[in-house]
């Protein structure tokens, strides 16, 4: 049999090849390297200056957190307050409502794409190539083209009360219209499914291709064995994709508190926002409409640091239990 | 147990009977093969139905949208929506500066991405691995709204159209992509033709480097173009001036803050307005889309291979 022939190399390193020089390390390495590729050095200065001033002076203007900003005195010259701003906002009584709307809409929503991206991708995967393969990849995956601005407004528009398709729907089995986005308790629930409808096709491509990259002798071995189609998804396909979707999840769960400000900001209005308020569209409300700077820079770092805490310890329990992990 | 055994074992034959007819005859395969195919027509309906629903509605008359008639097809074929949409002088302003901002953000974004990318795939670069933890680390870690703001603010880029294309010009995932590829696609062998030839390393990317990496450029240049042409939030904290907006916070505008003017007295001439104001959004929703959805068929399949390259190794 062919396919069990083909051997695949190691994963990680590429096949040696004979190492030609390569630079020796160090100052005078540097100097050499300098001297022989000035050009290569030349072109990355722009780029790098532009992370320089737009990714990390940014990390360095957040010592606002433990400033009282003075516009006339600038970031720097503006006098230190220690942990003042934590203190009003861990004390302020919005800080709850904040972090449990964050946290809720985020775990909700990686908790419903997660798993349907890869019912989805399984699902393709079993469709030999045709017609309704192709079409079924094509529909789904073209909503994530689509702008979040477009996306939302579609929603509002589909749910709509007076002209909604939804509602009309309802009341052709005698259900009263319901005014979905001016109910706080749907918020969730039209945030998260808006979300799925979007990227399932999208994230589903993913694991299609790592599905593609499993062995076809792991399957033929399996079909040999006697195991059926959902015994071969289970032990062959399942086990395949589980470094994607490791790290996958690991990502997502990386950027939990970091859930998207654009999205929730359009579906607020001032009827959900009980629950459509989250720390994003807090800072941009107290920091941006409100002139509180300094406030608002420190709820933005403790979101950062919070999420860089969550993504060092999922990693951390993904490396223990899987052996994968986002670096190694 | 042993009071069953006889007919344990009877199972046992039939159930042994059962797996020697499956691998001829896999009849639980077609159920679930059937399921398979129930599961993806469930899927498929679900993301269609919607878009059919809002392309049927653009194409129907004010009125037959207001009665709700309309379902998955065009009720009183009209274009009223679409006249009404390009009558709007705020939309096609938004229009035309979304295409300066996509075609220029575009090339701005691919020359720096390229610029960094390449010095990076060599191995003869020393620091390249410390350069790229850097670059890393900023997908991990950031300064926040706030910080980034004052940034923006304190080069004097507030309210200009760069406020558009400078703060987001690189993306950390297309780095990735492009560095990917530039250290696969181009062997070290070659370069080190090229500079027995006499070719300086700008030569050498100008004229072997990127005709080679053709397709992973598109795959990046079509990236950036579809984020800049759908993205709103920056031009909501950077723009001010009406007339710089893009398309998508004229969207916001009209769709979600039902901000049409108004002004009409007459009652009949305000439910017509009505009428026609909750068309638009329908053919607004499709004319925003359409730029992006045409390309997109073409563009998806190397889209996917962008994905995997990044995928691969970060």
């Amino acid at each position: 049999m062919a396919t069990l022939t083909t051997v695949r190399p190691p994963a990680g390193e590429p096949p040696a090849r004979p190492r030609r020089r390569r630079e020796r390390p160090g100052i005078t390495g540097l100097r050499r390297s300098l001297r022989r590729h000035w050009t290569l050095y030349l072109i990355m200065v722009v780029p790098l200056v532009w992370f320089a001033v737009f990714k990390y002076v940014p990390m360095s203007n957040a010592v606002l957190a433990f400033k009282s900003y003075n516009v006339t005195k600038g970031i720097w010259g503006s006098p230190w307050i220690g942990w003042q701003n934590f203190e009003l906002f861990f004390q302020n009584p919005v800080f709850w409502t904040l972090v449990k709307n964050t946290f809720v809409l985020s775990v909700y929503t990686v908790g419903a794409s997660f798993p349907l991206a890869i019912i989805l991708a399984l699902a393709l995967n079993e469709v030999r190539n045709g017609l309704f393969k192709r079409t079924v990849q094509l529909v789904t995956y073209a909503p994530y083209f689509i702008s979040t601005v477009v996306v939302v407004s579609m929603t509002i528009l589909v749910l709509s009360p007076r002209l909604g398709i939804v509602n009309e729907g309802l009341g052709f089995f005698g259900v009263p219209a319901i005014d979905f986005l001016g109910n706080p308790d749907y918020f969730r629930h039209i945030y998260v499914w808006s979300d799925v409808w979007q990227t399932t096709g999208y994230s589903a491509v993913i694991y299609l291709a790592a599905l593609a990259g499993i062995d076809p002798a792991l399957h033929e071995a399996a079909k040999v064995d006697g195991a059926g189609r959902l015994r071969r998804i289970l032990h062959v396909d399942l086990p395949g994709i589980m470094p994607t979707a490791v790290i996958i999840l690991v990502l997502a769960v990386g950027n939990i508190m970091a859930i998207g400000f654009e999205k929730a900001f359009l579906f607020q209005n001032p009827l959900n926002l009980s629950q459509s308020e989250i720390i994003a569209t807090y800072v941009y409300k107290t920091g941006l409409l409100n002139a509180d700077f300094s406030g608002a820079t420190a709820v933005g770092l403790f979101n950062s640091v919070i999420n860089l805490a969550l993504l060092l310890i999922v990693n951390l329990i993904a490396k223990r239990i899987t052996g994968n992990g986002l670096w190694s | 147990m042993t009071a069953l055994m006889g007919t344990t074992s009877g199972k046992r034959l039939e159930r042994r009977a059962a797996r020697a007819r499956r691998i001829r005859e896999p009849r639980t395969d077609r159920v679930f093969m059937f399921c398979v195919y129930l599961l993806l027509a469930v899927f498929l309906l679900v993301v269609l139905l919607p878009l059919l629903y809002v392309v049927a509605s653009s194409f129907s008359s004010p009125q037959a949208v207001s009665a709700g008639r309309v379902l998955f097809w065009p009720v009183d074929f009209s274009l009223r929506g679409y006249h009404a949409v390009f009558e709007n002088p705020q939309i096609v302003q938004g229009y035309l500066n979304s295409l300066f901002y996509t075609v220029v953000g575009t090339i701005v974004s691919v020359t720096m991405t390229i610029a960094v990318a390449y010095p990076l795939s060599r191995r003869t670069l020393v620091g390249r691995n410390v350069v790229m933890t850097l670059i890393l680390f900023t997908m991990l870690f950031t300064g926040g709204l706030v910080p980034t703001y004052l940034v923006v603010q304190s080069v004097g880029l507030l309210d200009t159209r760069w406020a558009l294309i400078i703060p987001q010009a690189i993306g950390v995932w297309q780095v990735i992509i492009a560095r990917t590829y530039f250290r696969t696609a181009i062997p070290d062998e070659l370069v080190e033709a090229s500079q027995l030839d006499g070719c300086g390393d700008l030569r050498f990317l100008w004229s072997v480097v990127i005709p080679l990496a053709k397709p992973m450029i598109a795959v990046v240049a079509l990236m950036y173009a579809i984020m800049q042409w759908n993205s709103y939030f920056d031009a909501l904290i950077y723009l001010k001036s009406p007339d710089l907006f893009p398309l998508q916070l004229v969207l916001r505008n009209i769709l979600i803050l039902n901000t049409t003017s108004g002004g009409a007295v007459d009652a009949s001439l305000v439910i017509q307005r009505q009428e026609l104001a909750d068309l638009l959004k329908y053919s607004l929703i499709v004319v925003a889309s359409v730029p992006v959805l045409l390309i997109y068929p073409f563009v998806a399949r190397y889209f996917t291979k962008g994905i995997l390259i990044g995928a691969v190794k970060g």
